[in-house]
């Protein structure tokens, strides 16, 4: 136990990753080395997970990237860039776990309210993410991830509604993994989108709604429920975030910021889901 | 703080009550963006001049902020049957124990001026248990009812049920119906119990309503709407429908379909304890980490 937690301590952080790269420390052969023992201890640790059941859906709520920034002065919006690269990593170490969906909270209606520059960097961000993810394709290819962008998409500015269609058709063909990017979203908006869809859908004359009906007509039906919800930053709240596929969710709340999400916290959160798996299966196989 | 959470979940469970309730200072200060928030989060439903009422006359514990007392609190009532079990008792003792755990809540609510209470008692899932242990808590709360009425009305508890009542059985529907309105008038403290309840299927039924209203032409479908779907859930018996705060015992970390839509910006707050030790140290501490936080609701 005492040498996982040293390993897992070894995770490099987000900020110190980025200092190297701008010492241009990075290519060293010593780093190099240190990098790929790294990955392959990873790679046995995931093995060892994996005996007991792995959760097919991840959900985070990327909290605390403001937060980063003020603590490491580093001036507006950079917090936001620090967590983009924290989430590279932790959907690297998801989909090598065998996680096959990873839904990410990116943009809240509510988030909307927010200082209008400050909304702006974040589309600015989100636009030059999705145009760099398309040229780019490198863990995409890799893991063969599918990307869909859930939420009311209308509320976007055209260009990065636009730039995330193109991304969704681009990598329609993709399986072995997805990525659910949670953009202008709510719980509640999205479940008065799938009531006027199940209307629309049943036609009038019937008046009566299913769960089933509501069910499909969500934007987060091409998923199934998520096993782990987490939200970094030690707020425990859903903030309207998946609060229908949550019900019966394992939630789990780090205090690290998004930015400081490590191997450690996601190491965490799987042992704790194989703990309660076994009583959730058999709640769930009864009420089947 | 790493070190705790090993101990604790390594241990088998039936080892963990010897485990020490972590706790925490009482006395921590916030900055005063934080209070502005909490003040913020007092008046989220709209309703600056019930802050008086709110205030008046509560006797707010030490250590506590008068002002960032939440409003509406929710509990899952979870760990009666584990904390039956450990003391070798029958299952029904554990319900036995919750209901006065239960009672205990009411009156501290009371005592320090929280206007709603709402209670995860009995989930649509649960009847998938045994038939005795349903049985037992069918006849359970038939008799806590009958018991506890004339509390709820000295103490100006006002009882609503939401859920679907129609599976009980006659006579408990009888007396869920009498109690409630007998107790109608009362305003001090909003007792909600939520029996045969599931968060989805109260925002199916909604749905179901408006879908009636527009059939008969009450509403337009375009002017189906976040509010007007919340007006259809079972807690529209109440002005302040969504906790402020969210309890939930016995470790579990999960909200299991209760209250969904009514969660968005709730707090949420687990502890170890299992509901018949919950008392008035465990709801002080849930209570001094609701005021520890910082409610932005999205900004």
């Amino acid at each position: 136990m005492f040498s996982l937690l040293c390993f897992l301590s070894l995770q490099k952080s987000i900020l110190e990753r980025v200092r190297e790269a701008v010492e241009g420390k990075s290519n060293s052969i010593v780093m190099r080395l240190f990098g790929s023992s790294v990955s392959y201890i990873r790679g046995c640790l995931f093995r060892v997970l994996s005996v007991g059941p792995v959760p097919s859906h991840l959900a985070f709520i990327l909290d605390g990237n403001r937060r980063y920034a003020r603590k490491w002065n580093l001036g507006e919006g950079m917090g936001h860039r620090a967590g983009f690269l924290s989430l590279m990593t932790i959907m690297k170490y998801c989909y090598q776990l065998g996680v096959k969906y990873v839904t990410i909270y990116a943009f809240s209606i509510d988030n909307f309210k927010r200082k209008p520059d400050e909304v702006q960097a974040v589309m600015d961000l989100m636009l030059e993410k999705i145009e760099g993810l398309l040229k780019e394709e490198r863990i995409i290819k890799q893991y063969g991830v599918r990307v869909e962008f859930v939420g009311n998409l209308k509320l976007l500015s055209d260009a990065v509604r636009v730039a995330a269609e193109k991304a969704m058709r681009a990598t329609a063909v993709n399986s072995r993994a997805i990525l659910l990017i949670a953009v202008a979203y709510t719980s509640t908006d999205e479940i008065v989108h799938a009531v006027h869809e199940s209307r629309l859908d049943i036609g009038e004359a019937k008046g009566v709604i299913k769960v089933d009906d509501v069910e499909k007509h969500m934007y987060m039906g091409v998923a199934p429920d998520p096993d782990i919800l987490v939200r970094t930053s030690g707020e425990t709240r859903l903030s309207n975030f998946l609060l229908w596929q949550t019900s019966s969710s394992l939630l789990y709340s780090p205090r690290a910021l998004w930015p400081e999400m490590g191997l450690r916290h996601l190491v965490w959160a799987v042992l704790n889901f194989q703990r309660v798996q076994p009583y959730l299966e058999r709640r769930r196989k009864k009420l089947m | 703080m790493v070190s705790l959470q090993f101990r604790i979940c390594f241990i088998p469970s039936h080892l963990k009550l010897q485990l020490p309730v972590p706790r925490r200072s009482l006395d921590l200060k916030l900055p005063p963006r934080a209070l502005s928030s909490a003040i913020k989060a007092a008046t989220v439903n709209g309703h600056p001049g019930e802050d008086a009422g709110f205030l008046r006359g509560t006797a707010v514990p030490a250590g506590l902020r008068r002002e960032s007392m939440p409003r509406h609190v929710a509990v899952i009532m979870d760990g009666n049957r584990r904390w039956a079990r450990m003391r070798g008792l029958p299952v029904g003792s554990g319900y036995e124990a919750g209901v006065r755990a239960l009672r205990r809540m009411v009156e501290l609510c009371c005592k320090w001026g929280i206007r709603v209470l709402t209670v995860f008692a009995f989930s649509s899932d649960n009847w998938f248990r045994p038939k005795v242990e349903v049985d037992v808590l069918m006849a359970l709360f038939d008799r806590g009812l009958r018991e506890e009425l004339q509390y709820l009305v000295s103490a100006d508890v006002r009882i609503s049920i939401i859920g679907d009542s129609t599976k009980l059985f006659n006579s408990l529907q009888a007396l869920l119906a009498n109690a409630m309105e007998t107790t109608s008038k009362n305003s001090k403290l909003h007792l909600i119990v939520a029996v045969n309840y599931s968060g989805r299927s109260d925002v199916v039924q909604a749905c179901q309503k408006l879908a009636v209203k527009v059939k008969d032409g009450v509403i337009e479908p375009e002017d189906i709407n976040e509010l007007v779907v919340e007006r259809e859930l079972g807690t529209n018996c109440t002005d302040f429908p969504h906790p402020d705060l969210l309890i939930r015992t016995s470790g579990e970390l999960r909200v299991s379909n209760f209250l969904l839509w009514q969660l968005a910006h709730t707090e949420l707050y687990f502890t170890n304890s299992l509901w018949p030790d919950f008392g008035e140290d465990e709801f002080l501490l849930a209570l001094s980490s609701f005021q520890e936080r910082q409610r932005r609701y999205g900004c």
